[in-house]
């Protein structure tokens, strides 16, 4: 069968495009190379949707972030991954700084940004009383918001294949040929997609995608960013993001109030070599520290429950590079989406369609298509009363498994059955080991539930696939020597 | 939606859960002991060597041994389980009765009214995360306790060869646990200049096996990204990693054994004062917390470095929930504070008059130290005591007519050295 489109990478762009693409009468298949999709670049970030200020309008980032960060509410509202519009506060605290500040405003508002303010010092300590006291001034973006970028991305796929989009994932694109009128895609494994049309949306990894494609030679450079999650019971917990005033090539060091309640610091902005370099050093570790806490008050390294590290993929001309290529035909390039992509990705999947159109892409709509996923339920949101009648209908609804997050076994049944049966994956969708613990307590229950639900034994479950297995083997298999 | 009413809800069916019930039970009081597993024990059912209860039931038992004495004694007293249950939430109405809010798959929903509660959780694990040891975040990083449960509830083998961070009990006694399994440790890697754990674990453990002991060493960087591949170790030289000296060992399995933490959150959701300095919750002589009615014991008050203690003192709180429930008034609180060599005194009050057993943990290492009971700037009482250790609790008993309206400070000295 040949498709209509393949996109390959299932991170937030191509899972947006593929959302924006199940509601036409198309065939569409995603293409991941990872166990999970959102695994790259998609899944370790700071889960920020930014207010339209940061970059000029001159900019297409700039343009799809502005348009992005409108489409949330309504993506929330149907999908119903965690999204809250908390407002992002630019802290100054020096008068330099605040030169810098009215810079960005006046950016923010001939970029068409609304409800911007420039706030005072009281002011921007009335907003937020956390805020270290030596703050001069700022501004108050009340548009800007937080993200659970994971939950996003599985919610995005989730739509598009309720409506018809086919999903695969372990598929490592190798070589991609046009055959006249079509492509042929083959995969590492030996697999062959074909489609008419293909979408690269492969992240770090676009560059690549093209060279073997015969697209566009460009290169994507990563620029690492190290994040540090506290605690839920973190002091330090803002009510709105803080940002500093941002640098040359970042947007600086964030605290941010996670829509899931706890606090995140982070990121720091360094190129490497290495687009799997996702290691944390404890030089920006401390680096960050010191940051945050010369910003916000009640930050302590003991509120510390686990790190990260994620790449942007960042092109020479640090904008998005979205097009069709001059040189591949049928082929849409969707390339150097770094910060502020997950704003930007509604609208990136909105304009890599019309991309798609003018290539000569027929797109009708189709009768029928689920707009709202369908809601889902979470024991730690539920009254006691809703947990008393889903207990009676399937018991595991009252089964805590997860007690730091409060997360039931019927929580990961669920999501082990829509598909995610990587650990990381099944906390990723169900926050089980997410929690303070950081799965200390629950790991053992959650690969027997993984087990028993997936049909994979207990010893070939992954952390996230390839060859991240959890276990060994059993009590027994090993020779003992002492 | 199911409801009771007891007299003493007991969250936590370890041995400080399990000895609370007891007596609370024995005495003719409806005692329900609750814990989120399956089985009574705790952490006990996974510690499968031996070692346990010399101090208490007077014979070398292992963990499942002596949990299934402390359930078996519980059950007779007449205590009653809520197994499989996590409590989720305590509410407090006007009258001073508590109701708790137990899920469990069995019942769904279910409140238990009660007129005390005790607090037995335990502890947590200190994690990589909590440490922030830099590196990749490969498959393979376990702590010590969840390796123990896997290897010796499920039968399942971590890796095949494994470095332990750090040098608590748990890190040692599954030193020895992974190579009994066949798996190679490739050492202990410890941050202080002393060991964490318990003397005879060094020499059981690690010696009698020829682990090495890395004191003063920081693991500086986690390697491998799907699996662990290996660990950079580093010397520390005035707490920092000397670099130009760090050596690399290869395993596919890190184990964390780097400290525990008390597991306050209910606690703190019923609205009691946590103690500074244990990290538990703050209690009085009669081991009741801040919020009337609620007492604790246990590792949740402070980490205990034998169980038999932990069931020692579970067996003194529940004299006092009882005391209570017969109408005796709350403790009068004088302050007890710690001054130099001690990380903590618990109870953290006394009352005038009344014999007390209280329990630090020392900060040196010392052969021969004293310990000094100071109150209005004089000594009211000191004790030599021998082969000071960190890793060992100190426990001491103070006689009542000692124990005035004068807040105490405790010390202790090297005397070694003098």
């Amino acid at each position: 069968m040949i498709y209509d489109v393949a996109i390959i990478g299932a991170g937030v762009s191509g899972a947006a495009t593929a959302w924006q693409l199940s509601r036409y009468e198309l065939k569409t298949i995603l293409l991941e190379k990872a166990a999970d999709v959102g695994f790259g670049v998609s899944k370790a970030n700071s889960g920020i949707v930014h207010g339209g200020f940061h970059h000029p309008v001159s900019s297409l980032k700039a343009r799809l972030e502005i348009r992005g960060n409108l489409m949330f509410e309504k993506l929330h509202h149907e999908l119903g991954f965690p999204f809250k519009r908390c407002g992002i506060l630019v802290a100054a605290f020096s008068e330099e700084e605040m030169s810098q500040v009215r810079k960005l405003y006046n950016q923010g508002i001939a970029n068409g940004v609304t409800n911007l303010e420039m706030c005072s010092h009281e002011r921007m300590l009335a907003l937020e009383p956390k805020l270290n006291s030596e703050v001069v001034g700022g501004f108050y973006c009340p548009g800007g918001g937080t993200v659970e970028p994971y939950r996003y991305v599985f919610s995005l796929v989730e739509f598009a294949v309720r409506n018809g989009t086919e999903l695969l994932c372990n598929w490592h694109l190798t070589k991609g040929e046009y055959l006249g009128d079509h492509w042929r895609l083959t995969a590492a494994d030996g697999g062959i997609v074909e489609a008419r049309y293909v979408v690269n949306a492969a992240g770090l990894f676009a560059d690549e995608v093209s060279r073997s494609c015969g697209g566009e030679e460009f290169r994507i450079h990563p620029r690492k960013g190290e994040e540090y999650l506290l605690d839920r019971s973190s002091k330090g917990c803002p009510s709105h993001v803080i940002f500093p005033v941002p640098t040359k090539h970042s947007k600086g060091v964030l605290v941010i109030p996670t829509s899931e309640g706890t606090t995140m610091i982070g990121p720091t902005a360094d190129p490497v070599d290495d687009k799997l370099d996702t290691e944390t050093t404890s030089a920006h570790l401390r680096r960050i520290l010191d940051q945050v806490r010369s910003m916000v008050n009640g930050i302590s390294h003991r509120d510390l429950i686990t790190s990260f590290a994620g790449l942007r993929p960042v092109l020479d001309t640090e904008d998005f590079y979205i097009a069709p290529s001059q040189k591949a035909p049928a082929f849409i390039q969707v390339a150097g989406i770094q910060s502020p992509g997950l704003t930007a990705s509604p609208a990136i999947g909105e304009y890599v369609k019309d991309l798609l159109k003018g290539e000569g892409l027929r797109l009708m709509e189709k009768l029928h298509i689920e707009y709202e996923l369908s809601p889902r339920h979470e024991a730690r949101h539920e009254t006691i009363e809703n947990l008393d009648k889903l207990h009676d209908e399937d018991p595991a609804w009252t089964h805590i498994i997860c007690r730091c997050e409060k997360i039931s076994e019927a929580e990961i049944v669920e999501a082990v059955r829509k598909g995610h049966t990587t650990v990381d994956g099944v906390k990723f969708y169900t926050r089980a080991g997410m929690g303070r613990c950081q799965g200390g307590f629950c790991s053992a229950k959650i690969l027997k539930i993984i087990s028993r639900e997936s049909g994979i034994p207990m010893q070939e479950l992954t952390k996230r696939g390839g060859s991240s297995r959890i276990l060994y083997g059993t009590l027994g298999d090993l020779e003992v020597r002492l | 939606m199911k409801e009771e009413k007891v007299d003493v809800a007991v969250i936590g069916a370890g041995a400080a859960g399990l000895a609370a019930a007891t007596v609370i039970a024995a005495a003719g009081r409806k005692a329900l002991v609750i814990d989120r597993e399956d089985f009574p024990g705790g952490i006990l059912r996974q510690c499968i060597h031996s070692g346990f209860g010399l101090k208490y039931y007077h014979e070398e038992l292992t963990g499942p041994e002596y949990a299934e004495r402390a359930t078996i004694a519980a059950q007779k007293a007449g205590a009653s389980f809520a197994l499989g249950c996590t409590v989720t939430d305590i509410q407090i109405d006007m009258m001073g009765e508590f109701t708790l809010v137990l899920l469990s798959a069995a019942d769904g929903v279910r409140k238990v009214h009660a007129d005390a509660i005790v607090l037995a959780m335990g502890c947590r694990e200190r994690n990589r995360g909590n440490i922030a040891t830099p590196g990749t975040r490969p498959a393979g990083v376990f702590t010590a306790g969840s390796a123990q449960k896997l290897l010796n509830l499920e039968g399942c083998l971590p890796g095949k060869t494994a470095v332990i961070v750090g040098s608590g009990d748990i890190g040692l006694i599954m030193a020895r646990r992974l190579k009994w399994s066949g798996m190679e440790v490739k050492g202990v890697v410890e941050i202080m200049p002393h060991p964490s754990g318990l003397a005879r674990n060094i020499a059981q453990c690690l010696e009698d096996f020829g682990i090495p002991l890395w004191l003063e060493h920081s693991v500086t960087r986690i390697i491998g990204r799907d699996r662990v591949e290996g660990v950079e170790v580093a010397p520390l030289n005035h707490g920092e990693p000397d670099m130009s000296r760090s050596f690399t060992l290869e395993c596919d399995t890190l184990l964390y054994s780097v400290g525990l933490i008390p597991e306050t959150e209910l606690a703190q959701q019923a609205g009691v004062l946590l103690d500074r300095d244990t990290g538990g919750p703050l209690v009085d002589a009669n081991y009741e917390t801040s919020v009337s009615g609620i007492f604790s014991a246990g590792n949740v008050l402070h980490v205990h470095d034998l169980v038999d203690f932990v069931s020692e003192e579970a067996t003194r709180m529940a004299h006092c929930v009882l005391a209570r429930l017969d109408g005796a008034p709350s403790a009068e609180k004088v302050g007890n504070e710690v001054g130099s060599n001690l990380k903590y005194v618990v109870p953290a009050f006394h009352t005038p008059g009344a014999t007390t057993n209280f329990s630090f943990r020392p900060l040196i290492i010392a052969d021969e130290a004293l310990l000094r009971a100071e109150s209005e700037g004089k000594t009211i009482w000191e004790k030599k005591l021998r082969f000071v250790r960190p890793a060992e609790m100190i426990s001491v008993t103070l006689p009542g007519e000692l124990l005035g309206h004068a807040p105490i400070t405790f010390h202790l000295q090297d005397t070694a050295t003098r």
